[in-house]
């Protein structure tokens, strides 16, 4: 499986535009760190970049990546090897490639200005984030075959964990505010993974703030580590199962 | 000089009568008093007296300045294989008692005279949980140097390691009091001072435990360098008037490190209250001086760096607010001023209740808050004018320091987050931002007087001390 | 050697495949031809595993070929157009698949053909910046590199400049010598007519006929495999159409 990923890993390296992606986000970083003194401002600023532009890309390419690839997967798929690692080579080879470009356009000036418990989680958060969106253009991918319809699907995706779901979620907060809605609430956050991110964030950059709750639920989940080992827990499943489900659905698909 | 160490011997305890008539050797009677046996052959067996004599002689030159100030005053020597409690009760006025390192097991220790107790390396005062262990009722006491443990605890009455009832110029210095319900208790006291006294307790329910230092209608007390930690409250005033309170260091108490009531004109400077369990509350009090203190880290639904509860003409200036869930909670206060202050990475800087008026808030910084100023109404503070907002996004183009548009320090969604607290999980998503940013182009709900019509384009540098 | 038992495939209401059972030997060339959307493609991928049939059993060296992928080391694939990795060189593609196929690969590598295209030449080059023939012989070359006993080419000689195209019509010949199983799709009738020793022929999903070549031109009386095939072509269709005739 390896073999194939480092040649996957190589063309992706060298393709233009992850150099890009990294440059771009390096170029954001370091104007975002040096443009304040204050570091705590050019951690927000950061996040925001996080939680909407590392989402959107790492979804986008991946998708792109996927179909332009297919000539390539069906000429593995002649060879002695099993379907499954051939989709997981492709996965490990841009997940690691689209990972590689955020460690370095985001964690090392992070680290540099940064480099504080706050800073680490921002860079886990926005890693697993990234994953996460590669894993989710993956099961895109093999869902529809038509490129387009791909393509669209991926910004759909996007489209709705990035922007739409918060406002829903403000919405039913509105809508039912006479109600108990703590359990709730940290329910529908699991089922978004930028706001997981977000969330994970939040725990080191605003806990003053959110200690400020008075439910017990809320005052445990952040109070300890416990929270953020949770949060990061289901992050991970947000890695794992769109990659996993898209792993049985390319095993059994016609190329 | 034998029958007197027999004396000694018989009842090992402090004889008066033996002082008095040997006054000018009151160090030579306790150097003796510490190794019976063998100093009493020493000198009257085998001749050693010329030479022993002379370390006399020493040791009066040393102890000659003290005891010169009052020809009535007496210092003794008191070590732990001797009657405590005796040695206190037969004491004369402005007498000094040196205790010697040691284990006492003592407790309810009445001193009704002005004495001066001094420890010497920390001598410990076991109460054994029974009763309060010194109850001072006589004016210039002063106590100093003694470690005071397990006090008892009772729900009727306030049993303190120190307590001072009715008097005046009393002075404790420099104690330490481990494990007690109370540690130091001044009522209806004036003119006391307590000084570096290091008080901690066993955090337990907050029942269970009572003030660090507690004093109750008092005037004119000075309270510095002390530290508190582990009691219901660090600090705790009610009635107490014309007061300083400097310097003192109250942390990790299980409910507030500094909490008074009805308490005025006292003055508050150079104090850090830390990792309190509500933070530092204050009520019902006017003319509150609050200077150079640190309120920091205390967190939780309902922890405050500061809360003013009916507070008025106050001055709370040159304070850090680092790290609370709320900086400063306001309200019913009025006619106070807020200059001049730090607010830090606090989750609310200001919280301000509709009741609060005429107020002024100038020349503060705000700095990586969560939210700058909620407020659960119209308030009306009515001054708000230079702080430094580093959420501010204004321009200057005149370049006087001043931003050229208003800053409005309550945002929509800390006023969405005050109707519905659940939505504090959308902070900083992209859907709050975008709400916050189309508020600030056209201001709908957040209250239109509450804005810094002067906000400040660099933090404010002030002199530290 | 390949057997298909009873191999049917369809894509949503589409049946591309029916019922198609056919023995493929060792030692033949057989071209594999039909119109366009008879099911030719969809059956060499059934046969590398791209395609799973809905229905049906192949064995590739005897062995059912289902959930399996080792098989496939059997087999050399050169595809109808080849798109590779733009940022990858052709050494590294080679090496690659070397690395790959190692466990199952002779000792020696098949070379002819890198010779015979001048591919060291170029093996610096990355391969997004070759040419559609320059890919095609980059694709014949990894096909046979491996001296599988089973070669599938689809449409081989398509976009390569003649000389190349008779480089490469030598090769399969010779592997042909060789005993080597060869299924060819192509739409260049005197390349078959040259190669073949077989005819595949399918239309509507389902097998036409399969028989030897000479067979076929005995059978037609035409010389040339690609009249003899329009000779079929055209009676299917009559007989189709009657078909269609009588049905109304």
């Amino acid at each position: 499986m390896n073999k194939v990923t480092k040649y996957v890993l190589y063309d992706i390296v060298r393709n233009r535009f992850v150099m890009g992606y990294t440059l771009l986000l390096a170029a954001v970083s370091f104007s975002f760190f040096g443009f304040d003194p204050d570091p705590n401002k050019g951690l927000l600023s950061l996040l925001n970049i996080i939680l909407m532009v590392v989402p959107l890309v790492s979804i986008i390419f991946s998708t792109i990546h996927f179909y332009n690839s297919y000539e390539f997967i069906e000429l593995l798929s002649a060879q002695p090897l099993s379907r499954k690692s051939i989709f997981l080579s492709e996965y490990i080879g841009v997940a690691a490639s689209l990972s590689l470009a955020f460690l370095v356009g985001v964690g090392i000036p992070t680290m540099l200005f940064e480099g504080t418990e706050r800073g680490i989680v921002l860079i886990i958060s926005g890693l697993l984030l990234t994953l996460s969106f590669v894993s989710l253009a993956f099961l895109a991918a093999v869902i529809t075959r038509d490129k387009a319809k791909g393509m669209g699907l991926s910004l759909v995706i996007w489209f709705y964990f990035a922007l739409v779901y918060d406002g829903l979620v403000l919405g039913i907060l509105f809508s039912f505010s006479d109600y108990p809605l703590e359990k709730v609430m940290l329910f529908l956050t699991a089922l978004n993974p930028t706001d997981l991110a977000r969330i994970m964030v939040l725990m080191k950059m605003d806990i003053s703030a959110l200690m400020g709750f008075t439910g017990a639920v809320f005052q445990d989940f952040f109070s300890t580590n416990y929270g953020l080992i949770i949060a990061l827990s289901v992050l991970m499943v947000w890695v794992v199962w769109p990659v996993a489900l898209a792993t049985r659905i390319f095993n059994k698909k016609d190329l | 000089m034998s029958v007197l160490f027999h004396s000694l011997l018989l009842d090992h305890r402090v004889s008066p009568s033996f002082t008095r008539s040997h006054k000018k050797y009151p160090q030579h009677f306790s150097v003796q008093s510490c190794g019976f046996k063998t100093p009493r052959k020493a000198v009257s067996e085998n001749g050693y007296a010329p030479a022993f004599s002379f370390l006399l002689f020493v040791c009066l030159n040393a102890t000659f300045f003290l005891t010169s100030f009052s020809a009535q005053a007496r210092t003794w020597k008191i070590s732990p294989t001797q009657n405590f409690k005796r040695a206190v009760e037969q004491a004369l006025p402005y007498d000094t008692l040196l205790i010697h390192k040691g284990l006492y097991r003592i407790n309810n220790i009445i001193i009704d005279k002005p004495l001066t107790l001094i420890g010497q390396n920390f001598p410990v005062l076991d109460g054994q949980f029974k009763n309060e262990i010194f109850t001072i009722t006589a004016n210039d006491v002063t106590i100093q140097g003694l470690h005071f443990e397990n006090v008892g605890m009772t729900s009727m009455i306030d049993w303190a390691a120190i307590k001072v009832l009715e008097s005046r110029h009393v002075r404790i210095i420099g104690n330490r009091v481990r494990n007690s319900y109370f540690g130091i208790y001044l009522s209806a006291s004036d003119h006391c001072l307590v000084q570096e006294n290091d008080v901690r307790g066993n955090p337990k329910e907050e029942q269970n435990t009572g003030n660090g230092i507690h004093a109750w209608k008092c005037d004119s007390i000075r309270v510095e360098n002390n530290r508190v930690a582990g009691h219901r409250d660090g600090i705790y005033f009610e009635f107490v008037t014309n007061s300083i309170i400097q310097r003192n260091f109250s942390h990790q108490n299980i409910r507030y490190g500094l909490h008074f009531m009805f308490s005025h004109k006292n003055g508050y400077f150079y104090n850090t209250f830390r990792q309190n369990g509500a933070g530092v509350a204050v009520m019902y009090t006017k003319f509150v001086t609050m200077k150079h203190n640190i309120f920091e880290q205390n967190w939780g639904g309902a922890a405050y760096g500061l809360l003013l509860k009916d507070i008025s003409d106050s001055h709370i200036e040159q304070n850090t607010f680092n790290i609370n869930t709320i900086g400063v909670y306001m309200e019913g206060c009025s006619r106070s001023v807020f200059s001049h202050n730090q607010f830090i990475k606090n989750g609310y800087a200001i919280r301000v209740q509709a009741n609060c008026d005429d107020n002024t808030l100038v020349y503060n910084n705000f700095k990586g808050n969560t939210f700058d100023v909620a407020t659960n109404g119209n308030v009306v503070l009515t001054k708000v004018a230079h702080n430094y907002w580093d959420k501010y996004e204004g321009y200057d183009l005149n370049r006087d320091g001043i931003g050229d548009v208003p800053f409005r320090p309550v945002s929509l969604y800390a006023s969405v987050i005050e109707r519905i607290p659940q939505a504090m999980m959308l902070l900083r998503s992209f859907t709050v931002t975008l709400l916050d940013r189309i508020e600030k182009i056209i201001p709908s709900i957040t209250p239109e007087s509450m804005k810094d019509e002067s906000p400040m384009m660099k933090p404010i540098v002030y002199r530290k001390k | 050697m390949i057997r298909a038992e009873n191999i049917n495939k369809s894509f949503g209401k589409l049946q591309v495949l029916r019922n198609v059972s056919v023995s493929l030997p060792q030692g033949r060339v057989v071209a594999v031809i039909g119109p366009n959307g008879s099911g030719k493609t969809t059956f060499i991928k059934t046969l590398l595993g791209m395609v799973v049939p809905d229905s049906g059993t192949i064995y590739v060296e005897g062995r059912s070929i289902a959930n399996r992928h080792d098989y496939r080391a059997h087999i050399g694939y050169m595809p109808q157009i080849g798109r590779y990795p733009t940022h990858l060189k052709i050494k590294q593609l080679f090496d690659m698949m070397t690395d790959l196929r190692k466990e199952n690969a002779p000792k020696s590598l098949d070379e002819d053909l890198v010779v015979a295209f001048r591919l060291r030449d170029m093996f610096e080059k990355p391969l997004g910046t070759l040419s559609g023939g320059t890919k095609q012989k980059v694709s014949a070359a990894l096909a046979f590199l491996f001296s599988p006993p089973i070669l599938i080419l689809d449409e081989p000689t398509a976009g390569l400049d003649p000389l190349s195209s008779e480089l490469l019509k030598e090769k399969i010949q010779r592997e042909h010598g060789n005993g080597k199983l060869i299924l060819i799709t192509s739409h260049v009738m005197s390349d078959l007519d040259e190669l073949a020793t077989d005819v595949l022929y399918l239309q509507d999903g389902s097998v036409q006929f399969y028989s030897s070549v000479d067979d076929l031109k005995l059978g037609t009386g035409e010389q040339k495999l690609g009249r003899a095939i329009a000779q079929i072509m055209s009676k299917t269709a009559v007989l189709s159409k009657r078909a269609e005739a009588i049905k109304i």
